[in-house]
């Protein structure tokens, strides 16, 4: 189950602006990745792109999943695969029930093994103390109303539900007290194993600092520059992001 | 094409044109109106003099009266060819098998229990419920409740018939409800005592009035004083009907301190042009609600009112109309304000898809009498794709300074952000669509009986099969 990207580049379809200028990028599988880079560099770009945005257009470069081609597979397709995007700005859909979301979504994600009520409402409560989360979010309409930490929550409520074997969060972590990154960054714990990765994109250590990554890459400009250990990280938050844009601009 | 489906589009062509009546009906006044139907009518009902004198004068003004200039197109309506009247017989209308696959078909897909089935497609004229049915009717007896058709109504409880028939929708109202006022047949009446509480709602015959829906039904409802009632009436299956036009009147007096709420489900088979006068009266401290989904039909023009007559009033209009294909929903509310602290609610929904129609038109009324009153009115419209279309169109008549009146209005596409969320957690692009569209009207669904819930869901659902958001 590695996520390989090649030389991606990408494009905003309205205006043909690039802002993917060759990534390559390989997350084995097992392995928890982070994404670091200064705002407007287009790690959210990244993100939607592997799960399938409409507002972005692939001009270059290939992503496979287990093998598989992901470009060529919808939206829905790609999350049948067993990808998961955490979002940044989870859309809020009224009118639909929380939990009753959740139980199309399972039921759509492996329909051969239909959950049972009985079972998904324990699995739904189990998930729900672990992530503190109130009894009544699963009954209120789907993240409508929601505070940005309970959207937040809500979105890894979603991941441990569906357990996708690739999980990218996108700025999990913005938004968040530090409480509610604790509890974010256990949720994201529960599920590391040898069959789940992850791809954390953050702006900042600090959530790091709970979940700990196995590769930190830095991006810049569409590119990404720098690969290395966790303690990159740490070197960034002393030095900023200012080395590695000059770096890039003799690379 | 292989032969097969050569074969198989002959037989759908066959159910869709080959309907015809096995046995005759025990009377009938033909084709065509004039006032010797009118006449043959009461003398057939037996009815008292002053319902034919009401029918004649309501005749007379029919003739004079033009049709709508406004709104949806009527003119393949040919009043000539309707058959003004027909006693009804305990014969089917039809075999089974000459019921169209299509109504069949959203009969199995929402899931119609199978002697419910025929019977709403006319092809049975029994109710296997009736025992159910009469139990219901001792009860609200007991009670004090009149709960019959208008036409018994009018035989057992003339005083009471005669008291208000007419009262609220004059006949010269509109060329329909003079139509229906001088040829109306069928219906329900229902009479709640001072005080007395219909507990749980009464649904009209457990649907058995779905199938046996008149042209010209005419519907009164008398709520006294402090008392309440709850009806619901209609169905989420597709009514088939041979008949083009159905023109229903109906009129609901809510007596001070009163409460009534109306909940009609309208599915028409697309061959209907669904054209009603509904207005209901609230008087002081009375509540009026009309929960009204409209689903079917070739075109429907319908405009339900509150005429807030006693002081603080409220008046409530929750609807949602759907128009697939080639339908005309023309429909909204009207609330005119006649009294000082009276407050009204329009929320209207509609969604549109396949070349569909939804316009909302509505009135909200403020008279000088209308002091410190209030009106909120939300228009929501989901259009699904660019051949159908959607338009709002309010009026508003402030006649005083010290009243509030709001009006929102939003026509939106399935938004692309929303489906890309569900997508995004493995639901197919027409799995999300439904569940954004299912979403949408959800506030309308709340309010039904579990029943009728499940069906609407499970009729969107089936209609909006291959749909592309």
């Amino acid at each position: 189950m590695t996520l390989e990207i090649r030389n991606l580049h990408a494009v905003i379809k309205a205006t043909d602006q690039e802002i993917l200028s060759g990534i390559d990028l390989t997350i084995p599988n097992g392995e928890i990745h982070a994404i670091m880079g200064p705002n407007g560099t287009g790690k959210s770009t990244l993100a939607q792109t592997i799960m399938g945005y409409p507002a972005y257009q692939i001009t270059a470069g290939t992503i496979r999943f287990d093998g598989q081609d992901v470009l060529q597979r919808s939206v829905d397709q790609r999350a049948k695969l067993g990808l998961f995007l955490g979002m940044q700005y989870p859309a809020e859909i009224s009118g639909v029930n929380n939990a009753d979301f959740l139980r199309a979504a399972m039921h759509a994600t492996t329909p051969d093994n239909p959950i049972s009520v009985l079972e998904f409402m324990q699995q739904l409560e189990n998930n729900m103390n672990y992530l503190e989360m109130d009894d009544e979010i699963a009954e209120r309409y789907l993240n409508v109303g929601f505070s940005g930490g309970e959207k937040k929550r809500n979105e890894i409520l979603q991941m441990m539900m569906l357990q996708p074997k690739l999980a990218i969060l996108d700025e999990i972590d913005s938004g968040l007290d530090i409480d509610a990154l604790k509890v974010v960054a256990k949720g994201i714990n529960h599920l590391r194993s040898e069959k789940f990765s992850s791809l954390l994109i953050t702006h900042y250590e600090r959530l790091l600092e709970y979940v700990v990554p196995d590769v930190v890459h830095i991006m810049v400009a569409g590119k990404i520059v720098k690969s290395g250990g966790p303690q990159l990280a740490q070197q960034l938050e002393q030095t900023g992001y200012h080395k590695f844009e000059v770096t890039r601009e003799f690379s | 094409m292989t032969n097969k489906n050569v074969l198989d589009d002959l037989q759908q062509e066959d159910y869709q044109y080959g309907f015809q009546d096995q046995l005759d009906p025990l009377f009938t006044t033909g084709t065509g109106l004039n006032e010797n139907v009118i006449r043959e009518i009461s003398k057939q009902k037996d009815e008292p003099d002053w319902m034919l004198e009401i029918r004649l004068t309501a005749y007379h003004q029919f003739l004079a009266m033009k049709m709508p200039t406004f709104g949806p197109n009527l003119s393949e309506l040919n009043l000539e060819q309707i058959n003004y009247f027909q006693r009804s017989t305990n014969a089917v209308a039809r075999k089974w098998s000459d019921v169209p696959d299509q109504i069949k078909t959203t009969f199995e897909k929402i899931g119609v229990p199978q002697a419910e089935r025929e019977y709403l497609a006319g092809a049975s004229a029994q109710y296997e419920s009736e025992a159910v049915y009469a139990n219901l009717k001792q009860d609200l007896k007991q009670r004090g409740i009149i709960f019959m058709d208008t036409d018994s109504a009018l035989r057992e409880y003339p005083e009471l018939v005669h008291e208000y028939f007419a009262q609220l929708v004059p006949s010269d109202n509109n060329i329909f409800a003079a139509l229906n006022t001088a040829v109306w047949s069928g219906g329900t009446f229902i009479y709640v005592p001072k005080g007395v509480h219909a507990d749980v709602p009464i649904q009209s015959f457990f649907r058995i009035n779905a199938g046996n829906t008149g042209q010209f039904e005419r519907t009164l409802i008398i709520v006294d004083e402090g008392g309440s009632v709850n009806y619901v009436e209609g169905c989420t299956a597709p009514t088939y009907s041979d008949d083009s036009l159905h023109a229903a009147v109906v009129e609901v007096f809510v007596k001070r301190d009163a409460f009534c709420r109306y909940t009609t489900i309208q599915n028409w088979s697309d061959n209907v042009y669904s054209l009603e006068t509904k207005r209901a009266s609230a008087a002081e401290k009375a509540v009026m609600e009309w929960v009204d989904g409209n689903l079917g039909s070739k075109v429907t023009m319908k405009y339900p009112s509150i005429y807030l007559t006693g002081a603080y009033a409220k008046g409530t209009m929750l609807s949602i109309a759907f128009a697939n294909g080639q339908v005309d929903q023309d429909t909204g509310a009207q609330m005119i304000h006649q009294a000082p602290h009276t407050s009204s609610t329009i929320i209207s929904k509609s969604i549109c898809r396949a070349g569909g129609i939804c316009d909302y038109r509505g009135k909200v009324a403020m008279n000088a009498d209308s002091h410190g009153s209030s009106s909120h009115v939300e228009c929501d419209t989901i259009i699904m794709d660019d051949q159908s279309t959607s338009d709002t169109i309010p009026y508003n008549q402030v006649e005083v300074g010290d009243v509030t009146l709001e009006h929102e209005a939003k026509v939106s596409k399935v938004s692309e952000e929303e489906l890309y969320y569900l997508m995004s957690r493995g639901l197919s692009e027409s799995e999300a669509t439904k569940m954004i569209v299912m979403g949408f009207i959800e506030p309308f669904t709340q309010q039904l009986p579990m029943e009728y819930a499940v069906e609407l869901n499970r009729l969107i659902d089936f209609q909006m099969e291959g749909s592309i958001g």
